[in-house]
């Protein structure tokens, strides 16, 4: 296996609220290896999107705060940068796709400059027109169809799947190594969302970035993902190959989680959601803090006294963080229809 | 009614000519088919939408007009006065108007339209001066009280209460006092230095609610720095409420400017300013009514008519109001 581009070890992050503490984030840990896509799937709250915000400096501090932890790229700390290098390497080197077009991009602002804009910031010594040139490129490659009229234009004027294709266009911009993609399509409609799709595969392939894929949809990991890091209560809690995980989920709450999603053919009247409420970071259940909501833990007593650590289970590269993944042997994940796949 | 054309439904088929069964084997997305046929709605721009707006603001624009008007006729004094603002003729002392000279002239036999239109330079001068400096510093010190926030905001915007509080007209005349001998730029500087305030909170508000906009999160994402941030993604979105303020600063420095010189701590005279043309006319009395009269209509004219155009950007700049006003 190759070095991975970026390891994340131990990492704590904790947010001072009103009403106490949040860890946020819980010590976790997982790498990224060249030209993968690594998916991070989890409920809201799950700390999916602050685990990377908070390796590129991206949490408001305070009442944000990193307890512990680092973060590994290309042989430095990120933790441990400075406030400038850390800014050289967002945007250059580790680029990130938002959530939201519609509020993503600034609209007084054309497309175009927001984009040369994204250039600059790394390239200052770059000459108008060459930006300009690189816009106007950028644009075709994520598929703005008429991009020399495009690039003149006011965010106002795109559609949300426009807007999303501009913001990745800003992203790959720079060539990043690290694409992060946070919740890509979660605000757009589900025909759009295929389309995206398409576009964050062609911007990988052009830039060979290893991406990040923050998301709550697992149809959009099946299509998408390598591996897969399940997060809970801001741990990770299962970890593998995707065609693993979907085959075979060996924590409770990825069996849950697979559960809960309509199938298509199936004859059930109901979905099956998991029982109860993601817990409050706050005030944690100790031990497993997925056990209130477990139908393998039923009251056992090492569920709520003992913190189940990460383990492999079976192979070597598949982890799980359940006292009782080996129960779970045989269970299969129910194929996920892939989103767009019929695109 | 030209522009109106392209968005009446009923003009929102293939043009004569263009063979509409092609349309359904397009490729691409539907949605550029209009492009194919030059039908696309021309999108306007946030500033394009201003413009329309202003325009349609009668008072407005006509207020625009007059002011451009005076103004030009300041600055191209030496052009357009018949005589030069010190030119004495002792054949015409304290002359009513007529044809020779229009606003009259005043003891020393100074014509008073030239006094008056070279008033308006040096006023115009000092307003526009006033103006531009008092939005730096106000948008400077607004600006980082507003993005930093926390103890600079503090710090800086208890500073600017301060000079909230202070007594305006007399720590003008204290500092008009010790300066001496005003020109227009000194003049400028002390006015601008007391009015910056009001641009520094619109400025403040601004970025602090700016700050928290996703777009400014994604252009930190992308690496840009503070300044950065607050000067290419920030500022662009406050530039509306600063031109109104700014305007309306202009206004607020040429009345401040006419009661100073017309209290005798403003432009040292023999350069005229309108206040110091009212002062000079006062002295002479009130059977010499035109002496009064020309320059103090003139400043009303301006201030009413910069605030009206700062009303007008102000409709014009808001881009929640859709609705034209006529």
């Amino acid at each position: 296996m190759p070095d991975p581009l970026l390891s994340i070890r131990d990492l704590v992050v904790e947010f001072n609220t009103e009403d106490g503490i949040v860890q946020a984030v819980d010590g976790i840990s997982y790498d990224l290896f060249p030209g993968e896509t690594l998916g991070i799937v989890g409920e809201s709250g799950s700390g999916k999107s602050v685990s990377t915000m908070s390796i590129l400096g991206l949490i408001p501090q305070p009442p944000g705060r990193i307890v512990r932890g680092e973060a590994l790229f290309k042989g430095k700390d990120l933790l441990k940068l400075s406030k400038k290098a850390l800014r050289r390497v967002r945007g250059n080197e580790m680029a990130m796709v938002f959530q939201d077009p519609m509020t993503s991009l600034n609209p007084v602002l054309k497309i175009g400059y927001q984009i040369g804009e994204a250039i600059k910031t790394h390239r200052p010594d770059q000459n108008n027109a060459a930006v300009k040139k690189r816009a106007l490129d950028l644009l075709k490659l994520v598929g703005v169809p008429n991009p020399e009229r495009r690039v003149d234009q006011y965010p106002h004027e795109f559609s949300g799947g426009m807007r999303q294709r501009a913001m990745i266009a800003m992203a790959i911009a720079n060539e990043p190594s690290v694409l992060i993609a946070d919740e890509p399509t979660t605000a757009l409609d589900v025909t759009i969302q295929a389309q995206i799709l398409e576009v964050l595969k062609k911007a990988q392939e052009e830039t060979h970035a290893a991406t990040i894929l923050i998301t709550h949809d697992l149809g959009l990991i099946a299509e998408l993902a390598d591996r897969v890091v399940v997060m809970y209560a801001g741990k990770v809690v299962e970890l593998g190959d995707v065609s693993t995980i979907f085959a075979s989920p060996r924590h409770p709450y990825t069996v849950g989680l697979m559960d809960s999603l309509p199938r298509l053919g199936g004859d059930d009247d109901w979905l099956r959601p998991i029982p109860g409420q993601p817990p409050s970071l706050i005030s944690r259940p100790p031990g497993c803090p997925f056990h209130p909501r477990c139908f393998l833990s039923q009251g056992r007593v090492r569920c709520r006294e003992e913190e189940p650590l990460l383990r492999p289970i079976g192979d070597s590269a598949h982890l799980s963080a359940c006292h009782f993944a080996e129960e779970l042997e045989g269970r299969t994940g129910h194929l996920v229809e892939p989103v767009g796949a019929e695109a | 009614m030209t522009e109106r054309s392209v968005h009446d439904p009923t003009l929102a088929v293939a043009p004569p000519g263009a063979d509409v069964s092609v349309q359904p084997s397009l490729p691409g997305d539907p949605s550029e088919l209009t492009y194919q046929y030059g039908l696309e709605v021309q999108a306007r721009s946030q500033w394009a939408y201003a413009r329309r707006r202003f325009m349609r603001h009668r008072l407005a624009l006509g207020s625009l007009i007059i002011l451009l008007a005076i103004f030009g006729c300041g600055l191209f004094a030496n052009f357009i006065a018949p005589y030069t603002y010190r030119q004495i003729n002792l054949q015409a002392l304290s002359q009513a108007p007529s044809a020779k000279h229009i606003f009259g002239t005043d003891s020393a036999g100074r014509d008073s339209f030239s006094r008056v239109l070279y008033g308006i330079r040096t006023s115009a001068r000092v307003g526009v001066l006033v103006g531009v400096l008092s939005t730096v510093i106000g948008t400077i010190i607004g600006g980082l009280a507003g993005f930093y926030g926390g103890w600079i905001d503090n710090l800086l915007m208890r500073l600017t209460d301060l000079f909230l509080t202070l007594p305006l007209l007399a720590v003008l005349l204290v500092a008009a006092k010790y300066l001496g001998h005003s020109t227009p730029l000194k003049l400028a500087l002390l006015l601008a230095f007391l009015i910056w305030t009001s641009i520094a909170r619109i400025v403040r508000g601004s970025f602090l609610s700016l700050r928290e906009k996703e777009y400014v999160e994604a252009a930190r994402a992308a690496g840009a720095g503070d300044l950065r941030i607050m000067i290419r993604h920030m500022l662009p979105n406050t530039v509306g409420p600063i031109v109104v303020a700014a305007t309306l600063t202009i206004g607020t420095a040429i009345l401040l400017e006419a009661v100073l010189s017309f209290l005798g701590f403003g432009i040292e005279p023999p350069t005229p300013a309108l206040g110091a043309l009212l002062n000079e006319g006062q002295d002479q009395g009130l059977d010499k009514w035109w002496l009064v009269t020309f320059p103090g209509v003139i400043i009303v004219v301006i201030v009413l008519c910069i605030n009206f155009v700062g009303d007008g950007l102000r409709d014009a700049l808001d881009p929640t109001q859709r609705r034209i006003r006529a």
